[in-house]
């Protein structure tokens, strides 16, 4: 038996992270935050705090295509907040999705960001307007806990449609999931809502009250824990990028329980091969009344044997390298008492989202909307946000659902308000996907510059234009409207999950790109690195030739990333540890 | 001028220094070769080597001279050699001190004799944040001659990327362009940086130590200070200062414009106490300018008589008469010589007069009445001399010797079917380039200066540009002593008009600023002035006072300074608990007192 890394009986060890020593002396996750908040003089909070502020869900920000302007004129950096709201398995009424509209609207940029974790993000929030705003968040029903920080991040779950009564089933055990491995620490409602409780906020669903964490410990965990529940064959939640991916599996359309996959995640640091994207591995299957207890039990070993003294070391998937499956698999058993179950058979066929109309096996319609980078906003040429406020004032029976390629999906749609929603999208030519290419489709890419501090190149603010010139090879060639999975992050730690796309960018410097390639269609294998640090041209005259070629060339029904392999372009990553040979 | 000049030969002087002195000679007024004579004599008298200029005085011929280990850090790593390297120098009995670019006081550059430097590069080769302002100071024109520097640059960079290194290698170059000499090549390391780095802080610890300059500096040379006689620049003869550099202190969607200057007074001899003031002759706007001659109809290149002599007509436009603002005196001989009855029936009422004033300037009288065939001679006569400007001086000169800064809010409106610019804001704003001059002079101000005693408390109240003044109290409090300084601040909007924001912050957190308190009027429904901020102190502030604080104001006389008044009062009737009457009497003695002084306008 290894000796157990958090020691709660000792002090925190000199050689941990920063970070752990910041938890510790958090009460809580406290800090100073109030005292931030109150701080007239500077838009921003305590250095420290901003670690605090995540569990919270809140990153401190700021405009970077501004600070040397600003700093020029004597004036701190244009700070803001991002606020990421936790939508467990992606579903929200209409009316909720109202209020998280009205938010953005008065509070924010005027813009909802969906993220590829089934989570709204408000940005460009002004320290002065983050408390009315969390507690618009709060009023709704809805929480921002533990959205970031070193905690069970959003639950995700895919938000299948066809499949009514499996996905209720696979829906609550996600919400289960959620509520059960959501911090208990009272700081949150304290800080926020000056201690007032909202009925029917998910945390009171399950509240303990007090400051103790039974689960997580005042330490927390070393780092971000991710869980995403999928109902075969969709993986549009990308279950193998996660920490823990569940993998449903029905009979006779009744749930019997899930696939449990572990170790999955995909940031890593350029120039540090000793960091590297980890697809999940299969280890067994949990029947459905068990998953709650099998959750905690591999949360806990991570909370446990998670590396504190180097961040870059400290995901789930570096405990099982560091262990071995074999090592997570007894301490499963010894911690709930029972082994895993034999892995049932399973398929996945894409990762992707089917646009348009779809009924449901309870009678009801589905809407899938394509929402470009995940940004909600009116623009001259487009209203859609506004016309999603339409639809939501207008057709309260029906709930949104957000999906983990960052679209939106309208929910329980009963014929009158299809016409309605019809006529709608219409009016404000919304919807056309006979104009999307397989690409645009099939696109993701992260928020980047100029908010996010991580970010070494663009990525929302350019992929869209980038596709447009691939479109135009593709559309010489003959491939415009074959599905290609195409994702782009301005940095490599990997929030578009883009070591999953069939091309993947991932950004090295302002206009320049690693290239990778060869990714599996439904999210089963990881890309290679092709290029690295290249321009647009570059990018254009390298993927010129591979396309041109898989139009001529390719097998029936062969996937662009399984023929980039297939044709030498790259090696097959086997897994995680053999990303970078 | 007709100062005689050097033959070659002819003194001690090398053919160089002749050649030179001429030059010079050549350029003086009779002023100016008056101040340089005096100088000449100071310099003599106090037994210093003529013509250099006299360096710090140094005490002790046994002290080392530090050596400064300046790093730019984006991620820590630059900062952490830095660190190491402090550390090996003092291991080895170096005096050494580690200091942060983005803090790094630029004017100390010239300073410097062992400078050590570790920088990082991102992107496309640029510098990290926090040493973009070093980097551009020392490529800008400001850059300090070396001479005498020796220097060691690490550089850290990734060779994944095109640029590598660039900034360290920016650095190593321009150090030596300067003059200072490279105590050993540059280093550039990549992500594995760890053993070049530290390979590198033992050779540089190595040389440092064995350099003279560090075991044992030799400073010969006399410690008297020459005095320069008072300077004979002033307001009928003002200096001409070369700008130096022109910051917009707003942010980005601000309603203001408001200014941050930097003048050179090298060589004027000029000398000034934070509170004083800077008088500054504009030159009025050419397009006015060119606009009034059309309405009258007049020849730009014709002579004319002025107070300065003869000079072209569109130069008494353009600097020697007032063209804008209005005055009754110009209306009353406008009335006269246009014979416009109705002009004449709005001067015969004072307030249609002061209500068809407001907003107005000669052009729109000339273009409303004009006069067929007004002689220049006749139009000038009604006008009075263009005023030079007086701005609240923002700096202390011991903290930028031989520089004097301001604060500027410029004034651009419409009014009338017109767009109006302030003659002096926009002259600063818009029509002087940089390293171009600027005439001005010493206003000083005996009536806003600083306790005698540096232990005194102050409470400064200033909002707007009324901040300026107080840029320049807290500088020089930073280097007297410890009183305590406490300042109320407001404007529109926090995001954007937070002026000098990360310089109050920075004296915040090295303590030199005790207290700050901000107003900003629009950014909740209720607009919030200082001096509501002053009420919700006023236990405090009324503390300080009764242990005798100076109580000073800065800014807009007609609302903002009455207002304070009003609040100063109320807080001492309140906290005092006097009557309205005993708090009227403890402020009018504060007044009296020298303890409570206005610079309002």
């Amino acid at each position: 038996m290894p000796d157990k890394i958090l020691d709660l009986s000792k002090p925190v060890p000199e050689d941990h992270e920063h970070v752990e020593h910041i938890k510790e002396a958090s009460d809580y996750l406290r800090g100073t935050i109030v005292e931030g908040l109150n701080d007239p003089i500077t838009g921003a909070i305590a250095s420290d705090d901003t670690q605090l502020t995540k569990f919270h869900g809140s990153y401190m920000q700021d405009d970077r295509e501004l600070r040397n302007e600003r700093r020029h004129s004597k004036l701190e950096p244009a700070y803001s907040f991002m606020i990421r709201v936790r939508v467990p398995g992606g579903i929200c009424s209409a009316e909720q999705y109202l209020d998280m509209d009205r938010i953005a609207n008065t509070l924010a940029n005027k813009t909802l960001k969906l993220t590829t974790r089934q989570a709204f993000q408000f940005h460009g929030v002004v320290k002065r307007n983050l408390k009315p705003l969390m507690q618009g968040i709060i009023r709704a029903k809805m929480d921002s806990i533990a959205a970031c920080g070193d905690v069970n991040r959003n639950v995700m779950c895919n938000p299948n449609p066809y499949q009514s009564e499996v996905h209720q089933e696979v829906y609550d055990a996600c919400c289960a999931i959620s509520d059960h491995l959501t911090p208990n620490t009272s700081a949150y409602y304290e800080i926020w809502m000056d201690g007032e409780k909202v009925e029917g906020t998910p945390k009171f669903r399950t509240e303990t009250g007090g400051d103790d964490e039974p689960i997580y410990t005042r330490r927390y965990l070393p780092r971000k824990f991710k869980i995403a529940v999928a109902i075969p064959p969709n993986n549009d939640v990308d279950i193998f990028a996660n920490d823990i991916g569940l993998i449903a599996i029905e009979k006779d359309g009744n749930l019997e329980g899930f696939n449990v996959a572990v170790g999955g995640g995909m940031g890593m640091t350029h120039g540090m091969p000793e960091t590297y994207p980890r697809l999940a591995s299969v280890i067994g299957f949990a029947s459905t009344d068990r998953i709650v207890e099998v959750c905690e039990a591999i949360m806990t070993i991570q909370r446990d044997y998670g590396c504190r003294t180097n961040r870059k070391h400290a995901r789930f998937k570096y405990t099982i390298d560091d262990y071995g499956l074999e090592f997570i698999k007894d301490e499963i058993a010894s911690r709930t008492g029972t082994a895993l179950d034999e892995t049932r058979d399973y398929s996945f066929d894409n990762n992707g989202d089917q646009y348009g109309w779809l009924k449901g096996t309870n009678g009801k319609w589905n809407l899938t909307l394509f929402i470009e980078g995940g940004r909600v906003k009116d623009t001259k040429s487009l209203k859609l946000m506004t016309a999603l406020r339409e639809i939501a004032e207008e057709c309260g029976e029906c709930d949104f659902r957000l999906t983990g390629n960052q679209n939106l999906m309208i929910g329980n749609i009963s014929e009158a308000d299809k016409e309605n929603i019809e006529a709608k999208l219409k009016a404000y030519k919304i919807g056309e996907y006979g104009g999307l290419s397989g690409l645009r489709r099939n696109s993701i890419a992260c928020v980047a510059l100029p908010t996010c501090g991580l970010a070494m190149a663009e990525s929302e603010r350019y992929l869209p234009t980038l596709i447009t010139k691939i479109e135009d090879i593709c559309e010489t060639v003959g491939l415009r409207d074959d599905d290609i999975v195409i994702r782009m992050t301005g940095c490599p730690n990997g929030c578009g999950r883009p070591y999953l796309g069939e091309i993947g960018f991932v950004g090295k410097a302002p206009g320049k790109y690693n290239l990778y390639l060869g990714a599996g269609f439904a999210g089963e294998r990881l890309n290679k690195l092709y290029r690295e640090n290249i321009n647009e041209t570059q990018i254009l005259d390298e993927l010129k030739p591979i396309l041109e070629s898989y139009a001529k060339e390719r097998e029936e029904g062969e996937r662009f990333g399984d023929f980039t392999i297939r044709q030498g372009y790259v090696k097959a990553t086997v897994e995680g540890k053999d990303f970078h040979a | 001028m007709t100062i005689p000049l050097f033959s070659p030969g002819v003194g001690p002087l090398t053919p160089e220094q002749q050649q030179s002195l001429n030059q010079l000679l050549t350029t003086l007024s009779p002023e100016q070769s008056a101040w340089l004579c005096g100088y000449m004599a100071g310099v003599n008298a106090s037994g210093a080597e003529p013509g250099v200029l006299p360096a710090a005085p140094s005490d002790s011929a046994t002290e080392a001279v530090p050596v400064t280990v300046l790093y730019g850090s984006q991620t820590g790593n630059s900062e952490g050699i830095a660190g190491d390297l402090v550390e090996a120098l003092k291991g080895k009995g170096v005096t050494a001190e580690l200091k942060d670019m983005a803090t790094y006081k630029t004017q100390n550059l010239k300073k410097e004799k062992q400078l050590c430097v570790v920088v990082s590069t991102h992107g496309e080769g640029d510098p990290p944040d926090t040493a973009m302002d070093l980097h551009a100071f020392l490529y800008g024109r400001r850059a300090p001659k070396m001479d005498g520097c020796s220097f060691a640059v690490l550089a850290l960079g990734d060779t994944s990327y095109e640029h590598f290194c660039k900034t360290g290698q920016d650095f190593d170059t321009r150090l030596s362009e300067l003059g200072a000499t490279r105590l050993l090549d540059r280093v550039d390391c990549d992500v594995d940086y760890e053993e070049q780095a530290e390979a590198w802080i033992q050779e540089v610890a190595a040389k440092f130590s064995a350099s003279p300059t560090s075991a044992a500096p030799a400073q010969a040379g006399g410690t008297a200070v020459p005095v320069a006689p008072q300077a004979a620049y002033s307001k009928k003869n003002p200096f001409s200062a070369p700008l130096l550099e022109r910051i917009h202190l707003n942010g980005r969607g601000s309603a203001k414009d408001t200014l941050h200057l930097e003048l050179s007074l090298e060589g004027s001899g000029l000398t000034y106490e934070a509170g004083d003031a800077l008088g500054v002759c504009p030159v009025n706007d050419p397009e006015l300018v060119a606009e009034l001659v059309t309405a009258l109809d007049a020849n730009a290149d014709e002579d004319v008589v002025t107070p300065k002599g003869v000079e072209s007509f569109q130069e008494a436009l353009s600097r020697t008469y007032e063209i804008t603002t209005l005055t009754r005196p110009f209306l009353r001989a406008y009335a006269e010589a246009s014979e416009s009855k109705e002009l004449q029936g709005i001067l015969a009422d004072a307030t249609t007069l002061n209500a068809w004033m407001y907003g107005r300037d000669i052009l729109d009288v000339l273009n409303t009445w004009p006069v067929k065939g007004l002689p220049t001679a006749e139009f000038l006569d009604m006008l009075r001399k263009l005023p030079p400007r007086l701005y609240s001086i923002a700096s202390s000169l011991e903290a930028h010797p031989e520089e004097v800064h301001l604060t500027v809010g410029v004034t651009r409106y419409d009014a009338h079917g017109r767009s109006r610019k302030g003659v002096c804001s926009t002259f600063l704003a818009e029509r002087v380039e940089l390293d171009e001059t600027i005439p001005v002079y010493i206003d000083a101000n005996k009536n806003f200066k600083l306790p005698a005693s540096v232990d005194t408390p102050i409470i400064m109240v200033g909002p707007g540009t009324g901040i300026a003044p107080f840029r320049a109290f807290v500088e020089q409090r930073e280097l007297q002593g410890d009183g305590r300084n406490w300042l109320f601040f407001g404007d529109q909007h926090f995001d954007t008009d937070f002026l000098y924001q990360t310089e109050w912050q920075q004296w915040l957190s090295n303590g030199v600023l005790d207290r700050l308190h901000v107003a900003f009027s629009r950014d909740q429904n209720e607009k919030l002035y200082v001096q509501h901020r002053m009420m919700e102190n006023a236990k405090d502030l009324y503390g300080w006072l009764e242990e005798g604080a100076h109580f000073y104001v800065c800014g807009d006389e007609s609302r903002m300074a009455h207002d304070v008044h009003a609040a100063l009062i109320s807080i001492v009737e309140a906290q005092g608990g006097k009557s309205k009457e005993d708090a009227e009497a403890y402020v009018k003695q504060l007044q009296k007192d020298r303890r409570y002084q206005r610079d309002v306008y």
